[in-house]
């Protein structure tokens, strides 16, 4: 089981401090990530400067922390996830190790990719991580292949199919759906609305009353949660996962979050509304877990110590990112298919 | 020794491969009634509705869905009934399904085949015609193949069921009914292709259904005194280059056919590499750049007929060094 996982019967304190601790590692992993990518990728009026340690781009899950941790404290390492380009936080939710993580980022051999995929592509299957997704609703189909499968081989996994509000629009979606109903296969689709579609607000592209009520159109129960309540989401997730586990079909949560930096992380995003962000800050899933904490009686030091070890952990994964060699010229040959490699040009 | 049918020789093979392995399934549109083709004609009434699904119309979630089935340990075979059909699914093979082992750091393997369907089929127009070999060959992590017989039909496409990487299988929507002996066990490998029929004067190199048109065009040359060597590909990638290499050595000249488009076509990576290899003189025969048209007269003339690769046959033995050639 992922770390990340709180233990069974914890008491409602130890409960949420598990769920902070993830949010607090997401958090200090995405700064330092954000740190690192500065001029990772000519875009939005913004140079690229080749000395950056993260090359290309670099898409933030900051302020959407809660989502990830609260999904994935309800799934087992055996059960499956699918992500999207904006995937660091699910991958170290569902219990993956941040220094290979990094590793990756940097573009390093250690890298969980063998630094050939990136941010975008960020994968651990040991863990049930099935990889982000440079595709917007990419990963819809291939959660659906994974739960199909689980079915049909008789194994007890669940599969966690996490995708933006910007998917809803895609073909995928509605395919996605309508399989995993016709099939009853054992699926929770988590729509992580994070209200913008690249640079665009998605409320604008969006026809209809959204993506739970789309979900429902298709004959799946959905529900929607305040997706910066760590809490909320964690409770939503639990209910309908064990309706999955008990049978009842593919389930849909519609998490509402909110996108704190840009598209990428050179995306200054000063197309949006600044009394928007401020207004969205004062919900960050962080301090809103601490006010609960608080309000449970955990100490202030304990929650500090959390966030200390969280920053230590990233530290540490950032200075093994910067001692890892980068992979060999000849591993570009490698893994590209078996029959038919690389024989020639 | 058996006689059988394109459609049947497949469905032996993909019988066999799913008797011996439980992880192998089939999912498309419409297989539970043996397929648009009949070419899974009793496979589900024998492996039941889990394991030879019928799928909605929803190509991209065929394809997506037999990756995450492939990445979670079975092993698909994917119906895209034409190969049209697998443009709405074109994210799903080209970023997803073939670039997953690498761009994933060789963390899962991807062993789906997916059957598209090719070729110009009796009055179905331009968008149920086309041969698109070429659009595949040209993704890393993809394996092409196109038979061009019953037996090797059989035999590629276990071949394919038992290869690790993603594959496209393109079977000839006119090769169907096409009978012939499928020796027992027969197997083919992936990346052989094979020597139709020898020759001395010219190598002529094509696939698929074109295999049997240059069959026939070489016949009629032998008869006017031309001697054509026939290479049936039957795998695009990885093509067999020795034996297409070997071969033009032997007879100097290098003609390649298909029914696609002539323009981009794979024929010009063939011809490209005889021609810096060898610098033997080289030509191609493909399709016109037009979509396939609905009546018969305009369909004939997307069509590349044996008479036509006859006469291309002789007018480069005739004019070797000179005309079109690029040596």
């Amino acid at each position: 089981m992922p770390a990340s996982i709180p233990a069974v019967n914890a008491s409602p304190a130890e409960h949420l401090l598990a769920l902070y601790r993830t949010m607090a590692r997401i958090r200090a992993f995405e700064n330092a990530a954000e740190e690192a990518s500065r001029g990772s990728v000519a875009a939005f009026g913004a140079a690229s400067d080749t000395a950056a340690l993260v090359r290309g781009p670099l898409h933030l899950s900051t302020g959407q922390e809660a989502v990830a941790a609260g999904v994935c404290a309800n799934l087992a390492r055996s059960d499956y996830l699918t992500s999207t380009h904006r995937g660091h936080g699910h991958t170290l939710a569902k219990g993956a190790d941040s220094a290979a993580m990094m590793c990756e980022l940097f573009g390093r051999a250690g890298g969980t990719n063998k630094g050939k995929g990136g941010s975008m592509h960020i994968a651990d299957f040991a863990v049930g991580m099935l990889g982000a997704n440079g595709v917007v609703a990419a990963g819809i189909p291939i959660a659906v292949g994974a739960a199909h499968s689980a079915k049909i081989r008789g194994s007890r996994a669940v599969v966690a199919c996490l995708f933006g509000d910007g998917a809803i629009n895609r073909g995928p979606f509605v395919e996605g759906l309508n399989w995993a109903k016709i099939f009853e296969l054992p699926l929770l689709f988590v729509c992580e609305d994070n209200r913008y579609s690249a640079t665009t607000a998605t409320g604008a592209m969006t026809a209809g009353a959204g993506a739970a009520a789309r979900a429902r159109g298709i004959g799946l129960p959905a529900d929607t949660v305040d997706g910066n309540d760590v809490l909320a989401v964690d409770t939503a997730a639990r209910d309908l996962i064990a309706r999955i586990r008990s049978g009842g079909g593919p389930q849909f949560l519609h998490a509402l979050t909110y996108r704190v930096k840009g598209h990428v992380s050179v995306d200054a995003a000063a197309y949006r509304d600044q009394g928007e962000l401020q207004r969205a800050l004062e919900g960050d899933p962080l301090k809103l877990a601490g006010l609960q904490l608080a309000a449970l009686g955990v100490a202030a030091e304990r929650i500090s110590a959390v966030d200390t070890e969280a920053q230590a952990e990233i530290e540490a994964a950032l200075a093994a990112a910067h001692a890892a060699p980068p992979p060999e010229p000849t591993e570009a040959y490698a893994d590209v298919q078996d029959t038919g490699a690389g024989q020639w040009r | 020794m058996a006689l059988m049918n394109y459609a049947q020789a497949a469905c032996q093979a993909l019988a066999e491969a799913m008797r011996a392995d439980e992880r192998v399934v089939a999912l498309g549109e419409d297989l539970g009634r043996g397929g648009v083709f009949g070419q899974y004609r009793g496979l589900q009434q024998e492996f039941g509705a889990a394991r030879v699904i019928d799928t909605p119309i929803s190509e991209a979630t065929i394809i997506g869905a037999a990756v995450g089935m492939a990445l979670t340990g079975l092993r698909p075979v994917v119906e895209m009934r034409v190969v049209d059909f697998a443009l709405c699914a074109i994210d799903e093979i080209v970023n997803q399904a073939a670039k997953n082992r690498y761009m994933f750091g060789g963390q899962g393997r991807v062993p789906l085949v997916a059957r598209l369907p090719i070729g110009i089929w009796s009055g179905s127009a331009a968008q149920h015609s086309q041969s698109l070999e070429a659009w595949f060959a040209h993704i890393p992590g993809l394996v092409v193949v196109a038979p061009a017989t019953p037996a090797d039909n059989c035999g590629l496409l276990a071949a394919a069921i038992a290869c690790g990487d993603p594959v496209i299988y393109m079977e000839h929507k006119e090769l169907w009914g096409l009978e012939a002996e499928v020796p027992p066990q027969h197997t083919a490998a992936l990346g052989k292709g094979h020597i139709a029929r020898d020759g001395t004067d010219l190598t002529l190199v094509t696939w698929s259904s074109m295999v049997h048109t240059a069959l026939a065009a070489a016949g009629q040359a032998a008869l006017q005194g031309v001697s054509v060597e026939v290479i049936d590909l039957r795998t695009i990638w990885p093509w067999d280059r020795e034996l297409v290499l070997a071969s033009a050595a032997r007879t100097g000249r290098l003609l390649v056919a298909h029914e696609a488009v002539q323009a981009a076509g794979f024929g010009a990576e063939v011809a490209a590499t005889v021609a810096e290899e060898l610098g033997v003189p080289v030509r191609r025969v493909g399709a016109p750049r037009i979509p396939v048209g609905y009546a018969r007269t305009l369909e004939d003339v997307a069509r590349i007929s044996a008479q036509e690769l006859l006469r291309e046959l002789k007018l480069f033995v005739g004019s070797e060094g000179r005309g079109r050639s690029m040596a």
